[in-house]
Parts: structure tokens; C-alpha cells; sequence
């Protein structure tokens, strides 16, 4: 119940419905004497001093007799909720219990009766049972019945389909024995937490009925008669209508933001919420000077999240233009993330820090907003994992291309149409007029994947980035996608970052590995190097971990034992060390990236 | 319909796959059996309510000193001296026919009580939605918007505590609170009754504000969803401006929840109007039904029930055929 006081609706709600139940039960001893005085010297009186609310028509004090019609609203909606809660539920479980034809009958009238709105059904039966508290009670919990029926089922359903019912059904044991054993008991925590806001809702609706005259009756009062009284003042003197208009208000607000926090408790468990650490600034060690020819040049790229999380670590990339790289980790290494970072889309809470960070040879931190925007947009393309994700399945495929053009490009409407449909003609898409004209999901996987790669080419890419984008394809469109990759980036002289857990795919197109684990840049080589020349024993294990032609299909594929740390658990050494065959006491300290051979760094004391 | 090739606008839920004709005809026709069945469910359900009355209705009505002769005319005139079977059949051919009795007040036909009041009561319905989606939808892409991701705790505090408190106010209590300030206070808007378009402005605010909190939650809640998806992440890839991403590319997204709801609304505010027109004392149909009850005018609240009842139906019946179009997968879960 702890969790009830840690947000401030949770805080207002059980305040108010405790101040609420402490009125109901110490409001009658105490103003109940004052409330039911008459006093023909006051009649009909406004706000004054000694009756505060003023007084009704045989001088009454009303503040007194709304702090005392607290208990008859509490306990009438108490009365109305226990109605439609044990109707509901009986109700909701009957289709569990009934032969089929009947159950169905059952359950299509409780969802009939739950598209009904409440009042129309209380008036229904407030209009037979007649006048009165009686028949505003009934008719009520008559209103709260079909969503408790529909919760019920609802829970039900989810429930049986658990382990425990399936066994007891196998056993042959009765349906109402599972319903009354198995059933019932492990859906009554969400349904009792479901009572508060159902109270909640009976408590208005008879303030309602009241209101209206069709529920409490002279000489009984409730807080919705009372309105009823003060409501023919109003012109006269307001404050009359006040004091229960509050009440009602402030009960309605209680049991609603009460029930919507136990509500969501029954629903869910809490997440807990991650602390926010002050990250360290790592000082910035001799950076040199930026190469102007590079497309992209990352220096100590670090992506925090609260709580101390780093997941990308110090990373340095540079992608020379025409060059395709390859960025190669085991999921959680990072790779995507540094993908999204370069790209400005690291997702909030992470914060991204870099000591540089140069695209086309601009500091991305140096330019104004709006032409960052413009070189973003129009510099860098983007390529997703799921090509069946990544297009807005509400708009066309033309159009989505053609706004590159107009946003950025200050095209016409016309000539950016022209221009995505000449690059979705680009990309080899058939009959691309007509494409540009459909709505995604008339496209393929491998089509859409080829619409997203025409999107990038809208612009001017000096730089590619594609994150798994033939992870969800099939294998022989997985083919083709990469070819087209490879002839765009050829033929536009753009650099390609290609991201990918497929060693063997990344050794097939790229011209450069780098291997990341655990956030941070272990290797980086020449792909010649890749089959034969790695140095460092991660990029080793994940080749020898591909099977090709001549692996002997007697023995059990290769593959790396242990786990990768995840960000929070890494301690300051090596964070290959625990899976490393060759570890020694000196990994327990991080080795730093270093030369080895031409083009090729390793972060391995092992190596050297 | 439209033709087989028209795209879900909420499309995300069914990549690739669009409704066959035949399950869609299927589905139409489902949904109208259903009606038909539900209303004439409700048909008996009105019938029966007079009879379900315990003792006489019409002594009830007429009161305790009223003239036997009286009472005895006054039953046959409602054909309850009857058989109960051929009663119903009576009852069904008059309401298919138009005929929904006499008043025992007024002696007014019911039809023309209803002919005359319905519109009223429907326009401000009408009107409250289409304000509350209009204020309603912005605002809570804005809040998803400010509080994506868990930022901005704030905003996210303020705007859950404030839409929760305004749902769990009644209506009845903001048309007093909107007649005490803007028309007794301020005199700025009428109090009462139905005059020119600054009559409508108090009870339509009334009627909207809880229904507006319950639609920015939910639009809230789908735009957050939205904003999750690869597609927005893409569109923020390609540095769209932000009126455009949000506009173009996450807000059709978000309509079909949110329209679903606001449909559904549609039939609590009819109820809720009831409450509206009391205080407002709006010629609608809600102001008639309380007087009708209150006064015991049973043909009067029959007629408005049955009336009140098959709106909500068709409209119920309106939105599940709307979503089968925006949203083809409800009409295959249902199959």
C-alpha cells in the first residue's frame, strides 16, 4: 500500500477518500443535532457568519447538513457498488459455467449492456422500482453490473488459460469447481481494487439521480438532494448550491484518483525508476587535428544513460567517402546506438557526449539548429532493420520520399514527386509511378527496404547508415539489397556505415571491420585481414563461430562460451576477459586501442 | 464500402492485408443482425417497463382519490384491460408506426413530444464532441509529445492529475459551476434555456470538458505508441519540421483509438445530457424524461427511453462499422 503515496495522484486520492470516510462516520454524532434544527427566525438565508453556507428553507444550517449527508452518499453508493459488483461478477462467470448457447446469450448481452450508458439504465429502473433512495440504489448497481460482468470475464479469460487451469481441467474436474477454486480467487485482488473506482462512479451517478430528483426523498438527505434544494437558490444566493457541489466534486475526484492508482497496480507491476548519476566527463586526450577528407570522424563517442548506464564507451570512428564499413557486435554491443547517436537520435533520457564529432567535414556542434537540420537531413540517410516498420503505413510511399525534397530541398510539390519516383526507378523498384501512388503494405519487405534506401537517396548522402537492413529479409532479397548498397555507394561516392551481427555478411560487402564489445572499439581491420589476420581473440572467436564448407558438420559449431556484460555490470579491466581464453592477471586493467600493422588496431595486451 | 484497395488510414495494424470483399460483407451484415436483435430487445425492455411497475400504473399516475370510472377509461385507453401477448403485438405496431401513446398529463401525442424535443438534445450532443475531439486531440499529442520517453515529469504529473480530476467530475456539477461564474457571476452567457448561438456555449463546455480529459489521455497515450514506432524515428532521421512530423506523420495514427472512443462518447454524452438540460433547462429531451418521471407520465418515459436507447444502439452501431473500415483487423478478430 506504500506505493498508493508516492505519486501525488495517488497522495490526493487517499487523502480525500480517508477525509471522506472519517465525515461519514463522525459527521452525523457531530452536526447531526445542528443539521436537523429548524429555525423559522433564519429561513432562506445566504453566507452569514453564524451559517457560513446560509440555511434552507425552514433555517437549517446547510454547511451541518452537508457535513452529515457525507454518510447517507457514502453508504448508498457503498450499497449501489455491492449490488453491481456481485451481479456483475456472477454475471461474468456464468459463461464459464453455463452450456455454450446459453453462455454466449449471456455474453452478448453484457456487452450490449456495457455500450449503454449508466444513466439511461438507473433511470430504467428507477422508473419501476419507483421513486426514491430504493429504486436509485437498484438502479445503479444495475448501471455498475455490466462492467464488472465484462471485467469478470475479461480476468477469466486471462486466467484460464494458465498451467494450473489447464491441468485441473485435464484432470476432469468440474467447471464450476474450477471457476469457484481456481478461477475466482486469483482474479479477486484486480476486481476488489476495481470497487473503488466503481464506488467512485455510484457515488456521482445517485448525486445524479438525486440531482435530478428521482433518488433521496424529503426528510432523507444526501448530498445530491441537497444540490437539489440549493440548486433553485442559485440566482439568489449561490453559496447554497456550494457546499454540496464540493462535496460531491471532491468525493468524485477522491475515489477516481484512488481507483485509477489501484487500478493500474492490479494491472501491472512497478517499474522501478532508474536513478540519475552524474556522469564523469572523461577528459578529452590529444585529439590532433580533424581530417578534412573523412565523411565522418567520431572521437570518444560516449552515450550515458541515467544510472550510470554507458552503453557506447569512448568509441573513435572515421569513414573515409566510397568507403563502406562495417561495424560488427554481438546484440547490446552498442553498435546500434552509436548509429543512432551520430545520427542526433539517441532517444531521451541517454545523453550523448562527444570530444568530435564531424560529418562532411562540419562540427555537428558548432553549426546553427537550422542548417544542421539541413545537413542531417539531406547529408545522412538512414536505413532501419525493419523495412515493415519502417515506413508510416497512413501515408504514401511517393509522398514520404517527396517531403525530403520539399522540406529541405525547397523543390515544388511536382518536382519532388518527379524526383522520388525517379529514385524509386533508381533503386530497380518495377513500375515505380504506381508505387510512389501505394500505401506501404501493398509494397514487399524486400521493395519497401529498396523505398526506404530510394528515401536516403532523395538528398545528396554523403553518408549511409544502415543498421541491420537485411536482418528481416529473406536470403535472396537479402542479396539484392546488399548489391544495391554496394552500387549506391559506389556510384555516389558516399561512405557506407554498415552495421551488422553477421560477420560473414559484413566480410562480403565492406572494405573495413570495425569489431565493437560491451560499448567499446576492440578491433578495427582491413577486410583482407578479417579470415586469417585478426588479432584480437573476440574477432577470432566470432570467425571461427562461422561455419563454412569445409567445417566438419561431426563436431558442434563453434561458438564464443559465456556471456557479453551488459553495460551496467562492467568493472574497469578488459570486458572480454571472463570469456577469453588467453586472459591473464593483466587484463584485470583495460588495454587501450593501439596500432598493429598497417590500418589495423587492437585493444588486447595479448595481441602485442 | 469503398473498393478492396482502400488502405486502412490506421494501417499499422494490418501490414500487407486488406479485407476481402465477402468478409467484409460479412461483417457489415453481423453488425446489422445484431442491431436488429438489440433493438428489439429493447423494444420488449420498453414495453415491459410499465408492466414491471408494481401495482397500477395508472392508479399510481392518477393518485389514490382519483374516480374509478377514470381509471377504468383511462386503462382501456391503454389497452391494459388486454391479454399481455396482444399488448405487445399493439405496442411494437404503434412505435414501427410512429405511435408512442399519449401523455397522461398533457394529453400530447409522445411522437410529436419527441419530434419536437429530440433535435435539441441531439445538436448539443453533436456540438460537445466535436468540441471536445477538437480541444482534446492537441492536447495530448502536446503532452505525449513534451513527455516522450519519460521526460518533462512534470508536464506528465499535471496533465494525468488534471485530465483525472476533470473525468471524475459529473456534469451536472460543471453546468452549476459554469451558470454560477460566467452566467450569475460575470453575466456574460445566459443561464438558461435555448436562444441564440451564446445559449449553447455554457451547456456545450459542460457537456464537453470530462469527455475532452477522458480523449487527450487516450490521444496521449497514442501518441506516445506512435512515437516509439521506426517510422517516426525515420521521419526524425530525415529532419522533418516538427509541425509536419507530428501533423503528417504520427497524428492519422492516432485517430482511430481516439475516434473509437470519442464515438463511444457520443452515447454517454446523450445520457449526460440529461443532467445538462435540467440545469440549463434546455427544451431537450432530458429536461421531459425528469418531468416525466417525477411525475409519473409513464407513455412520456417509455417513448424518451425507447428513443434514448435505439440512438445509443445505432450509434454503437456506427462506430463498430467505422472501425471495420479504418481498421480491418477488428472485423477479422471478430470472424
Amino acid at each position: 500500500m506504500r506505493h498508493l503515496l508516492r505519486t501525488p495522484a495517488g497522495l490526493a486520492g487517499t487523502t480525500l477518500v480517508g477525509l471522506m470516510v472519517i465525515l461519514a462516520i463522525a459527521g452525523p454524532p457531530i452536526w447531526g443535532a445542528e443539521a436537523e434544527r429548524i429555525d423559522p427566525a433564519v429561513i432562506l438565508q445566504g453566507a452569514s457568519a453564524a451559517h457560513p453556507l446560509g440555511t434552507d428553507n425552514l433555517g437549517r444550517d446547510i454547511l451541518a447538513r452537508v457535513l452529515v449527508a457525507g454518510r447517507l452518499s457514502l453508504v448508498l453508493a457503498l450499497l449501489a457498488t455491492l449490488i453491481g459488483a456481485i451481479g456483475g461478477i456472477v454475471l461474468g462467470a456464468l459463461p464459464s459455467v453455463l452450456p455454450r448457447r446459453a453462455a454466449r446469450l449471456v455474453t452478448g448481452t453484457v456487452n450490449a449492456l456495457v455500450a449503454f450508458p449508466g444513466l439511461l439504465l438507473a433511470m430504467f429502473t428507477a422508473v419501476v422500482a419507483g421513486l426514491g433512495a430504493r429504486g436509485a440504489v437498484l438502479g445503479i448497481g444495475v448501471a455498475i453490473a455490466p462492467g464488472f460482468a465484462r471485467l469478470t470475464q475479461t480476468l477469466a479469460a486471462s486466467v484460464s488459460g494458465a498451467d494450473y487451469v489447464s491441468a485441473a481441467r485435464m484432470l476432469g474436474v468440474p467447471r464450476r469447481r474450477i471457476m469457484a477454486r481456481h478461477v475466482l480467487p486469483n482474479i479477486a485482488e484486480p476486481l476488489i481494487l476495481n470497487l473503488t473506482q466503481a464506488l467512485g462512479g455510484a457515488l456521482l451517478g445517485l448525486a445524479g439521480m438525486s440531482f435530478l430528483g428521482l433518488g433521496v426523498q424529503p426528510p432523507s438527505f444526501d448530498w445530491g438532494r441537497l444540490l437539489f434544494d440549493g440548486f433553485g437558490r442559485i440566482y439568489s444566493t449561490p453559496a447554497v448550491a456550494l457546499g454540496p457541489a464540493v462535496a460531491v466534486a471532491l468525493a468524485g475526484i477522491g475515489f477516481n484518483l484512488l481507483g485509477d492508482v489501484l487500478a493500474r497496480a492490479a494491472s501491472r507491476t512497478a517499474v522501478p525508476a532508474g536513478k540519475a548519476v552524474p556522469r564523469a566527463v572523461s577528459a578529452p586526450g590529444a585529439l590532433g587535428e580533424p581530417d578534412p577528407e573523412a565523411v565522418l570522424e567520431v572521437r570518444d563517442l560516449t552515450v550515458t544513460f541515467p544510472g550510470g548506464v554507458t552503453p557506447v564507451r569512448g568509441l573513435s570512428l572515421t569513414v573515409a567517402p566510397g568507403e563502406i564499413v562495417g561495424l560488427v557486435g554481438e546484440s547490446g554491443s552498442g553498435k546500434s546506438l552509436t548509429a543512432s547517436a551520430i545520427g542526433g537520435l539517441v532517444p531521451y533520457p541517454g545523453e550523448v557526449s562527444a570530444a568530435r564529432l564531424r560529418l562532411c567535414g562540419t562540427d555537428l556542434g558548432e553549426l546553427p539548429e537550422q542548417e544542421r537540420r539541413k545537413l542531417l537531413g539531406t547529408s545522412l540517410a538512414m536505413v532501419f532493420q525493419d523495412p515493415m516498420a519502417s515506413l508510416n503505413p497512413a501515408l504514401r510511399v511517393g509522398g514520404q520520399l517527396a517531403e525530403v525534397a520539399t522540406v529541405h530541398q525547397g523543390a515544388s510539390r511536382a518536382e519532388a514527386r518527379a524526383r522520388a519516383v525517379d529514385r524509386l526507378r533508381h533503386v530497380r523498384i518495377p513500375e515505380p509511378d504506381r508505387r510512389a501512388r501505394q500505401h506501404p503494405h501493398e509494397l514487399s519487405g524486400g521493395m519497401r527496404q529498396r523505398a526506404v534506401i530510394a528515401m536516403g537517396l532523395m538528398g545528396t548522402p554523403r553518408l549511409i547508415i544502415a543498421d541491420e537492413p537485411t536482418t528481416a529479409l529473406d536470403v535472396t532479397v537479402q542479396r539484392q539489397i546488399l548489391r544495391l548498397l554496394r552500387e549506391v555507394t559506389g556510384e555516389s561516392g558516399a561512405a557506407t556505415l554498415f552495421i551488422s551481427h553477421d560477420i560473414a555478411v559484413v566480410g562480403e560487402l565492406c572494405h573495413r571491420v570495425v569489431v565493437m564489445y560491451a560499448g567499446r572499439v576492440v578491433e578495427e581491420l582491413p577486410v583482407e585481414k578479417l579470415a586469417s589476420g585478426a588479432a584480437h581473440p573476440y574477432t577470432r572467436a566470432l570467425v571461427a563461430s562461422l561455419p563454412d564448407m569445409d567445417t566438419d558438420r561431426s563436431l558442434p559449431l563453434a561458438s564464443i562460451s559465456g556471456h557479453q556484460p551488459s553495460p551496467a555490470e562492467l568493472g574497469p579491466g578488459c570486458a572480454f576477459a571472463a570469456r577469453c581464453e588467453l586472459a591473464t592477471g593483466r587484463c584485470a586493467e583495460r588495454p587501450p586501442l593501439i596500432p598493429y600493422g598497417k590500418a589495423h588496431q587492437v585493444a588486447c595486451w595479448e595481441a602485442s | 464500402m469503398a473498393g478492396t484497395t482502400r488502405p486502412p488510414a490506421g494501417g499499422r495494424l494490418l501490414a500487407g492485408r486488406v479485407l476481402p470483399g465477402r468478409t467484409r460483407g460479412a461483417f457489415v451484415l453481423r453488425h446489422l443482425v445484431r442491431f436488429v436483435i438489440s433493438l428489439a430487445v429493447l423494444l420488449v425492455a420498453s414495453f415491459a417497463m410499465i408492466h414491471l411497475i408494481p401495482g397500477d400504473p395508472v392508479r399510481a399516475s392518477l393518485g389514490p382519490a382519483a374516480p374509478v370510472e377514470l381509471i377504468a377509461a383511462r386503462r382501456a385507453a391503454l389497452g391494459l384491460d388486454q391479454p399481455l401477448l396482444s399488448q405487445l403485438v399493439s405496442y411494437v405496431r404503434n412505435v414501427l408506426g410512429g405511435e408512442f401513446g399519449t401523455s397522461f398529463l398533457s394529453g400530447e401525442p409522445v411522437g410529436e413530444v419527441i419530434a419536437a424535443r429530440l433535435p435539441n438534445t441531439l445538436v448539443l450532443a453533436l456540438l460537445a464532441t466535436v468540441v471536445a475531439l477538437l480541444v482534446a486531440v492537441p492536447l495530448g499529442m502536446w503532452a505525449g509529445v513534451r513527455t516522450e520517453n519519460g521526460r518533462n515529469r512534470g508536464t506528465e504529473a499535471t496533465f494525468t492529475s488534471a485530465t483525472g480530476a476533470a473525468v471524475a467530475v459529473p456534469e451536472f456539477l460543471y453546468s452549476i459551476a459554469l451558470v454560477t461564474v460566467f452566467a450569475i457571476g460575470l453575466g456574460w452567457f445566459p443561464p438558461a434555456g435555448r436562444g441564440g448561438p451564446e445559449s449553447y456555449v455554457l451547456p456545450i463546455l459542460a457537456l464537453a470538458i470530462a469527455p475532452a480529459a477522458m480523449i487527450a489521455r487516450i490521444s496521449r497515450v497514442e501518441t506516445l505508441r506512435e512515437l516509439g514506432t521506426d517510422y517516426v524515428r525515420l521521419a526524425r532521421a530525415k529532419r522533418l519540421p516538427a509541425a509536419r512530423l507530428y501533423v503528417r506523420h504520427v497524428l492519422p495514427n492516432t485517430l482511430t483509438a481516439t475516434l473509437t472512443v470519442g464515438g463511444l462518447l457520443l452515447t454517454s454524452l446523450i445520457a449526460g445530457s440529461v443532467l445538462v438540460e435540467y440545469v440549463f433547462a434546455w427544451p431537450g429531451l432530458g429536461l421531459r424524461i425528469v418531468e416525466s418521471i417525477t411525475q409519473k407520465d409513464y407513455p412520456v418515459a417509455q417513448g424518451v427511453i425507447l428513443v434514448y436507447g435505439a440512438i445509443v444502439l445505432a450509434v454503437n452501431l456506427l462506430v463498430d462499422l467505422l472501425l471495420g473500415v479504418l481498421d480491418p483487423t477488428s472485423a477479422l478478430k471478430e470472424s
